[in-house]
């Protein structure tokens, strides 16, 4: 395999011999060499990269990469109940169809003349998500929740000019890391303290740690740990009455049910994109939105890139450009906000197509359906001795406290593991206040028999 | 002999398509959700009617209803009024790396055993993807002589980002808190100063010498001027105009010297593969934009990935988890105290990972240094062509530095001569089956900017194809201007009439909520 030889690859059409020499040729050069002449020798790199043999068909490649993948054990395989952030929906086919059509799946960062379809479906994919969370403005996709939560942060504090930022402790330990990463250099973040016996936001706490400093008050909505903020509107008022904002984190799924964040006086929406169409893809289904007030005291603090629409030239037509695109780093370098680039704009799209196919109906029930199934699940799951639920209202996610079962969160899920169930995810270290206790999701793709295969398996290996 | 065909009676489609909320019929269904059994409903009942009051949903959900047929229908009418690098000659995007697709990868991602997988897992269940994931790594690390990745940055900015966030951990570790300005170069890509700035560095910015290449007396100066406030440097070799800095071991010698690290951003590197590396260049970490130089799909602009690399030293630093092999198991290892901590949720975009592995294991090393060789070749045959269109000129014309993988083009004697600049070319092409090029990133430091990158897959003809077709172009400039100047007359849609309004909080519209409260249904087309 490693023998030297000309091989033409499928992928380089001027791989052949005859026409790379005639390139060549016509530049009067007899190899590569007086191209590279321009390196110094000192910095050209005298090995050879020390790499695996190319397996050069396809048919083999795809033997190989499929072989590597079976060690895998996956969510069609097995029951799963993780959650957490990235989530088990269904997909439909008609979202694989155009996420995966190589117009948009290979475009890039076209003009809207050459690229008008791509502009006009993340319009779209943002107009949805507008209607979702109850804002007129919002947002190219960002990289993830998380990534958005830093957003926000940041661009609350350069809308009010303030350096603190107070969030939830129940917001998902990942995103906060990412959030603390972003907001280090000159922003305070300051943690809210959770309510563990109502399951709700501690507004005491809020109500001691939010001053004039503070820029935006941040909690999610359900939390992290499932529960539904009840008291959504109070946060509303008591940030605003210092001149805060407040930006609520949500998932997606649950605004078929659930109020919308504009609706309740929030000046931002957020969430992660990935609930909406897209495959888990071990963590890289994600993309994040932020919504928010249609006033340029905010929009003018997006880093993003944001796709507007306007008549063109020709009667009865729409066409798209970038608003306000100076605000950019494209535009600006390092005087514009933050920085932009490349994020999750195919995730987005892939969110629109989605969302047109469920409709105002399609998100009703799928809310509605999510919750019938959990509180379900709950019930059943109360009924075994040594486990405890821990109760509120919940969305998609509940807390399962295992104190009394005799197990530790790690080692039931092991068990389950060897029945082809993936339990939910250990919150024991994160939320040790919580005991031996995990988050447990539930989605439309688990059918009672399902959740009843879970319950009659923690019934046996306790 | 030239093979090259000119798509004179090119159309892109035009559906003329409505918003999807135009095409919405009252109670139509696009997709059901699945049923609740009976059993769960007879023993819970409504649960989201129990809800209190002030939770629930009261605002009508006015998304679109649409059946499925339709929606599918709306969506590829509009993929199709956009020009995606594998159905066009899209070596247009100049420092982007617009490489074909491998529709195999595509199929790879959608297999159960990768898109199906959870990332909170047992690690047991997902040795697959993290065998992938740290074989990538091996193959990075041999690419660029780095000592060890992470593939947490979700694109190239955030790649940078990670490296500001290391940067300050470094020199924090070191309670070298003086550390707070960045020296970067104004033919790097904006993130370069940006993303470093949002880290909260001032950015000192370096313009190219005579030659248009990094100017190293000025970084002296700079460096000078600076002191011991240099955290370190953020630069591209070769830069977006395709020249290879050959001093760029004498640039981070200096910014060594100081106490500064150097951080290489590689989004040019395909010219390089197997060729020069960060390792020899003197550099500190640096970052791939995986989704270029490692043939998987830009997405419309993501998902992606800025594999990001460092040297031994730094390695403490990265995001976590790093994945781990102890010879028989492959791990995520989150015990990594010194961690900055995360820069995106989970391992970061796996799909790219996969589909970049997969890219590469078909080239092998052998296979790599063809992709460099042959992009390198492209690049040096489309400019000499270029440069005999009458109008059409370079950066730093006649510096007699041979170019590698890209040039910057100036269309400024065109302009001069014409009034017609590069804009209203990029959108004349347009109507010959050419996708929009890339100009130049802000500001234009050369005038009437024109950036190409014919990367290893296009082919004779391509190259062929795009030289006549500007060669037509730049004719018509001079003959009939008012046909260029009035372009696009064949694309999907027009110019804004009015541009000046997105820059208006009145007038803009981001949402289809917003366009009817700001301009009511006068431009509605379905009524």
């Amino acid at each position: 395999m490693t023998k030297k030889r000309n091989i033409v690859y499928p992928y380089i059409p001027n791989s052949v011999p005859e026409i790379k020499r005639e390139m060549l040729d016509e530049l009067g050069m007899d190899s590569v060499e007086d191209i590279y002449k321009e390196i110094p020798d000192r910095l050209r790199f005298k090995g050879k990269m020390n790499l695996p043999a190319p397996i050069l068909s396809e048919a083999r490649l795809q033997r190989h990469v499929e072989k590597v993948l079976s060690k895998n054990n996956n969510c069609k395989g097995y029951i799963s109940f993780l959650g957490g952030g990235t989530w088990n929906h269904y997909v439909p086919a008609v979202c694989d169809t155009i996420g995966g059509r190589d117009e948009i799946l290979t475009s890039y960062v076209g003009e809207a003349f050459s690229d008008h379809g791509k502009f006009q479906i993340l319009f779209e994919s943002s107009s949805m998500l507008g209607d979702l969370t109850g804002f007129d403005a919002c947002n190219t996709p960002t990289y993830d929740w998380a990534n958005a939560i830093a957003i926000v942060s940041r661009m609350a504090s350069r809308t009010t000019g303030r350096k603190e930022i107070l969030v939830s402790e129940v917001t998902g330990p990942e995103r906060k890391l990412v959030n603390q990463n972003y907001c280090k250099p000159d922003i305070n973040v300051v943690e809210i303290k959770f309510d563990y016996e109502n399951m709700c936001l501690d507004l005491d706490d809020l109500r001691s740690k939010i001053s004039d400093k503070t820029a935006c008050v941040y909690f999610e909505n359900p939390s992290y740990l499932g529960f539904i903020e009840t008291q959504a509107e109070e946060i509303v008022k008591i940030a605003h009455e210092k001149g805060a904002l407040v930006a609520v984190g949500v998932d997606p799924t649950s605004l078929g049910v659930l109020e919308a964040p504009g609706d309740y006086g929030a000046d931002y929406a957020l969430g992660e994109l990935q609930p909406l169409g897209i495959h888990m893809s071990y963590g890289g289904g994600l993309g994040g939105f932020i919504a928010c007030r249609d006033e340029a005291k905010f929009v003018a603090e997006y880093p993003s890139l944001l796709f507007g629409v306007l008549p063109t030239t020709r009667k009865g037509e729409y066409g798209f450009g970038q608003v306000a695109f100076e605000r950019t780093s494209y535009g600006s370098r390092e005087k514009g906000k933050d920085f932009i680039g490349t994020c999750s704009a195919l995730h987005g799209m892939v969110a629109a197509v989605y969302l047109a196919l469920m409709g105002p109906q399609g998100m009703i029930d799928l809310g509605s359906g999510i919750m019938q199934r959990v509180d379900y699940a709950k019930k059943e799951l109360a009924k075994i001795s040594g486990i405890k639920i821990y109760e509120g209202f919940n969305f998609k996610e509940f807390v399962v406290n295992f104190d009394d079962y005799g197990l530790l969160v790690n080692e039931i899920n092991n068990k389950l593991l060897q029945r082809s169930i993936f339990g939910g995810i250990d919150l024991s270290e994160d939320f040790s206040v919580l005991g031996n206790s995990a988050l447990y999701a539930i989605t439309e793709m688990l059918t009672k028999e399902d959740i009843d295969e879970l319950v009659n398996a923690l019934k046996e290996i306790q | 002999m030239s093979k090259a065909y000119i798509r004179k009676n090119f159309h892109e489609a035009r559906w003329d398509e409505p918003m999807i909320y135009e095409l919405s019929t009252r109670k139509t269904r696009g997709i059901l959700v699945p049923e609740v059994e009976d059993e769960i409903i007879a023993e819970v009942g409504d649960v989201a009617s129990y809800l209190p009051e002030n939770v629930k949903r009261k605002t009508p959900l006015l998304l679109p209803e649409v059946d499925q047929k339709h929606v599918l229908a709306h969506y590829i009418h509009l993929t199709q009024e956009t020009m995606g690098a594998n159905v066009s000659n899209d070596l247009s995007e100049g420092t982007c790396t617009m490489k074909y697709n491998p529709r195999l990868n595509e199929a790879l991602s959608l297999n159960n055993n990768f898109a199906e997988l959870h990332p909170s897992q047992d690690i047991e269940t997902v040795q697959g993807i993290l065998e992938i994931f740290y074989k990538f790594e091996d193959i990075m690390k041999e690419i660029s002589g780095m000592d060890k990745f992470s593939f947490q940055p979700g694109g190239g900015n955030q790649a940078v980002y990670c490296a500001a966030s290391v940067m300050r951990a470094y020199h924090e570790s070191r309670n070298d808190t003086k550390r707070d300005t960045i020296i970067t170069t104004i033919f790097s890509h904006p993130c370069d100063a940006a993303a470093p700035a949002t880290a909260g560095y001032k950015v000192i910015t370096l313009y190219p010498d005579e030659k248009g290449v990094p100017d190293y007396e000025a970084l002296k100066v700079a460096v000078e001027n600076i002191g011991d406030h240099l955290a370190g440097i953020f630069m591209t070799n070769p830069e977006d105009i395709g020249i290879y800095n050959s001093n760029v071991d004498r640039f981070s010698e200096l910014v060594h010297s100081v106490g500064g690290l150097c951080y290489y951003d590689q989004a040019n590197a395909n010219a390089f593969l197997g060729v020069v590396r960060a390792r020899e260049a003197g550099f500190d970490m640096c970052h791939f934009n995986v989704h270029k130089t490692f043939g998987t799909p830009h997405g419309g602009e993501g998902p992606a990935c800025g594999a990001f690399g460092c040297r031994e030293f730094l390695n403490k630093f990265l995001p976590k988890p790093t994945v781990e092999f102890d010879g028989k198991k492959y791990y995520l290892d989150f015990d990594r105290p010194e961690s900055i901590g995360k820069v995106r949720a989970y391992f970061g975009s796996s799909g790219v990972i996969l589909r970049a592995y997969s890219w590469t294991m078909m080239h092998g090393a052998e296979g790599l240094k063809e992709v460099a060789a042959v992009s390198v070749i492209n690049n040096n045959y489309l400019e000499k062509l270029l440069l005999s269109i009458k109008g059409c000129g370079e950066a730093y014309l006649g510096n007699g530095i041979t170019r590698q993988e890209q040039c910057r083009y100036s269309w400024e004697e065109l302009f001069q001569d014409t009034g017609v600049g590069t804009d209203d070319i990029n959108k004349r092409i347009n109507d010959y089956g050419i996708p929009w090029y890339w100009a130049s990133h802000h500001p234009w430091v050369i005038p009437q900017p024109m950036t190409l990158e014919p990367c290893e897959t296009y082919s004779k003809c391509d190259l062929e194809e795009y030289f006549e077709t500007l060669k037509i172009v730049a004719e018509e400039a001079y003959t009939n201007p008012e046909i260029v100047l009035s372009a696009p007359h064949r694309s999907a849609s027009h110019d804004i009439a009015n541009p000046e309004d997105l820059n208006d909080p009145a007038k803009w519209a981001l949402t289809w909520r917003a366009f009817l409260k700001k301009h009511g249904d006068q431009y509605v087309k379905v009524k």
